[in-house]
C-alpha cells in the first residue's frame, strides 16, 4: 500500500487493487467510447483520408473543410437549414418536458393512489412495452391521419408523449419513495398537487434526469416520425434533412462524404451536451436520505 | 372479529345507497388518482393502445395493405408453427442469443454502475461508458466494420495474424459459425447504456443511512454490502432493467441486420423481428407479420411476468 499525502491533511490510499480496478474500467471505458471518438475523428478527416483503405481509425492530418462543405451542400436546398433546426429543437424540448410531465403524473398516481384500474393499466403498458414497433406502425400512422394531424407538429409530439417505456421507467422510481412522508403532508394540510411537485418530484430528480437523456436522445435522433407523419419540407427534422442533403439513405455520395461526416458530429454534439448537464442530476443524491422509515 | 363485522355493516350501507349516490362516494374518494392519470391515459390509449390493439387484431386477418384485412382466424399462427421453417430457425436464433445476451448484459450493466459509481471523476466514466447510447446507429456500424472486417485489414483480423493465432483471416460477417458470435459481442457492447444509466440513478436512492446501519450490524465489505443492502434496496431498477433487457435481448434485429445482411448465409442471424420485418416491409403480409409479433409479445410478456414475480418490491 502506498500513502501519499492528499490536500488539507488527508491521506490517499493507493492500493494494488485499487490500481487494478482503475485500470480495467479504464480499459473497458476506451473501448466503450470508440464510437465517439471514432464520430469526432470523421468529422475532420479530409477527403483521401475518409477513403484510405485499410480503414484508419484516427485522424492524420485535422482539417474543417467538411464543415464548409456541409454549409455549402446546405445552401443548395430549398428550405433554410435553419429551418429543420428550429422544427427539431421546437419538437424535442415539448416532448421531454411533455413526456415528463405526463409519465410522472401517470406514474405517481398508479403508485401512490392507486386508483381502480391502474392495475389494468400497468398491464397495458407492459404490453405496449413487449409489442414490436414495427407492426403497430401502420395502425399508427392510420390513428394520426383520423386525427388529420399529417404535417403538423402534432403529428411529431403527440404520439411521443404517453410512452409506455417513460411511465415504466418513473413508476419503479416512485415505489421507492416513503408513503410515510406523503401521509405527514397531508396531515399538514399540504394540498395533492402541491405534494407532488414540491415533495415528490424533486426527490425524484435523478429518475427524470434519467428520462430526459433517453427522450431527448430518442427523439431528436427519431427519423421515423417525420418521415411518415410528414411530407412538406418545411415541417421536416434535422435527422431526415440530413438524410435528404447527403443524397438519401442508401447514396454514401463521395462527393458528400465529408459533409455528411460533419453532419452527424453536429447533430450528436446537442446530445452529449444534454448528457453532461443531466448526468449530475443523475448522480445527485437523494434529498429524503436522511428518512427512516 | 370486530373488523370483519364493521365491514359487513359498510357493505350494507353501500348496498342501500342508490347508484347515483355509490358513484359520488367513489368518484370522491378516487378523483384526484384519476385526474393525475388522465393525460397519459388519453394520448396512451389513443396513440399506443389503439394501434397495438388493431395490431393484434390483424394477426388474425390477411392484410397486404392494399385491400381491406379479411378475417382467416387461426390460419397465420398455423402456418407460422407447422409450415415456415424459417420462423423456427429464427426462433431458435433469437433464443439462443437472449440466452446469451440478456442475462450478460444485465450483470455487466450492473457491475460497471456499481464500479463507477464508487471511483473518481466518475463523470468521465460514465460518459465514456454512455457513449455508445448516444452514437447509436450512426458511428456504431463502422466503428464495427473496422473491427471485423472480413479482410486482412479488418483490425481483429490483423491482430491475429500478427499474434500468429490465425493464418487466413476470419469472414467474421459472413461465415455462419462466426455471425451470431460478433452479432452478441456487438449487441452487448451497445446495449448496456440504458440499464446502466437506471441503475446509476438508482444507486443515488439507496439512503446513506442504511449504509451506516448495516456497518454497526457487522456487515465488513463492499461486496456485503452490495447484498445486504444495496440489491434489496434498489429492487424497483433492477426489475425495470431486467425488463429491458428481456425486451432488448428478444428484440434484436438492426445489428443482426448490420453484420450479416438480410437474409443472412444460411439465416445465421435471422431473428424473429428480422422475419416480423421481412414479412411487414418486403413482402407486405401484415397480417403474418402480425402474428409473429404477437408470438414475440407472448414469449417475453411470460418471461416478464416471471422476473417481475422475482424482483416484487411488494414481497418484502
Amino acid at each position: 500500500m502506498l500513502k501519499i499525502r492528499w490536500f488539507k491533511g488527508q491521506w490517499l490510499h493507493i492500493t494494488f487493487s485499487k490500481v487494478l480496478l482503475y485500470l480495467v474500467m479504464l480499459a473497458l471505458v476506451c473501448f466503450t467510447a470508440l464510437p465517439l471518438v471514432y464520430l469526432v475523428c470523421t468529422a475532420f478527416k479530409p477527403l483521401d483520408e475518409l477513403f484510405v483503405y485499410p480503414p484508419r481509425f484516427f485522424v492524420h492530418h485535422p482539417t474543417t473543410k467538411n464543415f464548409t462543405d456541409l454549409v455549402v451542400s446546405l445552401g443548395s436546398s430549398t428550405v433554410p437549414f435553419t429551418r429543420y433546426f428550429f422544427n427539431s429543437v421546437v419538437v424535442t424540448v415539448i416532448i421531454v418536458v411533455g413526456t415528463v410531465i405526463v409519465s410522472s403524473m401517470g406514474a405517481y398516481s398508479l403508485v401512490k393512489f392507486k386508483p381502480p384500474g391502474g392495475q389494468a393499466l400497468f398491464n397495458m403498458i407492459l404490453i405496449a412495452l413487449m409489442f414490436s414497433a414495427h407492426v403497430t406502425k401502420i395502425p399508427s400512422y392510420m390513428v394520426v391521419n383520423k386525427l388529420h394531424l399529417i404535417n403538423t407538429y402534432g403529428a411529431l409530439i403527440l404520439p411521443n408523449l404517453a410512452v409506455a417505456y417513460n411511465c415504466f421507467l418513473l413508476k419503479q422510481f416512485m415505489e421507492q419513495y416513503p408513503d410515510e412522508l406523503i401521509e405527514a403532508a397531508r396531515i399538514d394540510g399540504a394540498g395533492e398537487f402541491r405534494i407532488f411537485l414540491q415533495m415528490v418530484m424533486p426527490a425524484l430528480k435523478p429518475a427524470t434526469a434519467t428520462l430526459v437523456v433517453f427522450s431527448f436522445t430518442n427523439n431528436w435522433n427519431d427519423y421515423f416520425s417525420p418521415l411518415i407523419y410528414v411530407t412538406s419540407q418545411a415541417m421536416k427534422t434535422l435527422p431526415l434533412a440530413l438524410q435528404t442533403i447527403s443524397g438519401g439513405a442508401a447514396g454514401m455520395s463521395v462527393g458528400r462524404a465529408g459533409a455528411v461526416a460533419a453532419a452527424t458530429f453536429l447533430m450528436t454534439l446537442p446530445t452529449v451536451v444534454i448528457f453532461t448537464i443531466m448526468q449530475g442530476k443523475v448522480m445527485e443524491t437523494m434529498v429524503y436520505s436522511g428518512i427512516k422509515e | 372479529m370486530s373488523s370483519s363485522l364493521a365491514k359487513q355493516i359498510k357493505r350494507e350501507q353501500l348496498r342501500q345507497l342508490t347508484a347515483g349516490e355509490r358513484f359520488t362516494r367513489f368518484w370522491k374518494r378516487n378523483w384526484i388518482g384519476y385526474a393525475f392519470l388522465a393525460p397519459f391515459v388519453i394520448l396512451f390509449t389513443i396513440f399506443t393502445v389503439a394501434p397495438v390493439v388493431t395490431a393484434i387484431g390483424l394477426s388474425f386477418t390477411d392484410y397486404n395493405m392494399m385491400q381491406t384485412p379479411h378475417f382467416v382466424g387461426l390460419n397465420n399462427y398455423k402456418l407460422l408453427f407447422l409450415d415456415d421453417e424459417v420462423f423456427t430457425i429464427a426462433l431458435s436464433n433469437t433464443v439462443k442469443f437472449a440466452v446469451i445476451v440478456g442475462p450478460v448484459g444485465y450483470l455487466l450493466s450492473f457491475l460497471a454502475a456499481w464500479v463507477i459509481n464508487q471511483l473518481q471523476a466518475r463523470r468521465a466514466f460514465t460518459l465514456a461508458f454512455y457513449a455508445p447510447s448516444i452514437t447509436s446507429g450512426i458511428a456504431m456500424s463502422v466503428v464495427w466494420m473496422v473491427i471485423f472486417s472480413s479482410d486482412r485489414y479488418g483490425y481483429l483480423n490483423n491482430f491475429l495474424l500478427n499474434m500468429g493465432l490465425i493464418d487466413e483471416p476470419i469472414l467474421w460477417n459472413t461465415d455462419p459459425n462466426y455471425i451470431m458470435k460478433v452479432v452478441v459481442f456487438i449487441q452487448l457492447w451497445m446495449s448496456m447504456g440504458t440499464g446502466f444509466l437506471v441503475f446509476l440513478a438508482g444507486l443515488q436512492n439507496v439512503p446513506r443511512s442504511y449504509y451506516e446501519a448495516a456497518a454497526i450490524d457487522g456487515v465488513k465489505n463492499k461486496f456485503q454490502e452490495l447484498i445486504y443492502v444495496t440489491l434489496p434496496v434498489m429492487k424497483p431498477q433492477l426489475l425495470f432493467g431486467a425488463i429491458n433487457s428481456i425486451v432488448g435481448s428478444f428484440g434484436v434485429f438492426e445489428i443482426a441486420v448490420s453484420v450479416a445482411g438480410m437474409p443472412s448465409p444460411n439465416y445465421a442471424a435471422h431473428t424473429i423481428v428480422a422475419h416480423l420485418y421481412d414479412y411487414a416491409f418486403i413482402r407486405f403480409q401484415m397480417g403474418y407479420a402480425s402474428a409473429v409479433a404477437v408470438v414475440l409479445f407472448i414469449i417475453t410478456f411470460v418471461l416478464g411476468r416471471i422476473v417481475m414475480k422475482l424482483l416484487s418490491s411488494k414481497g418484502e
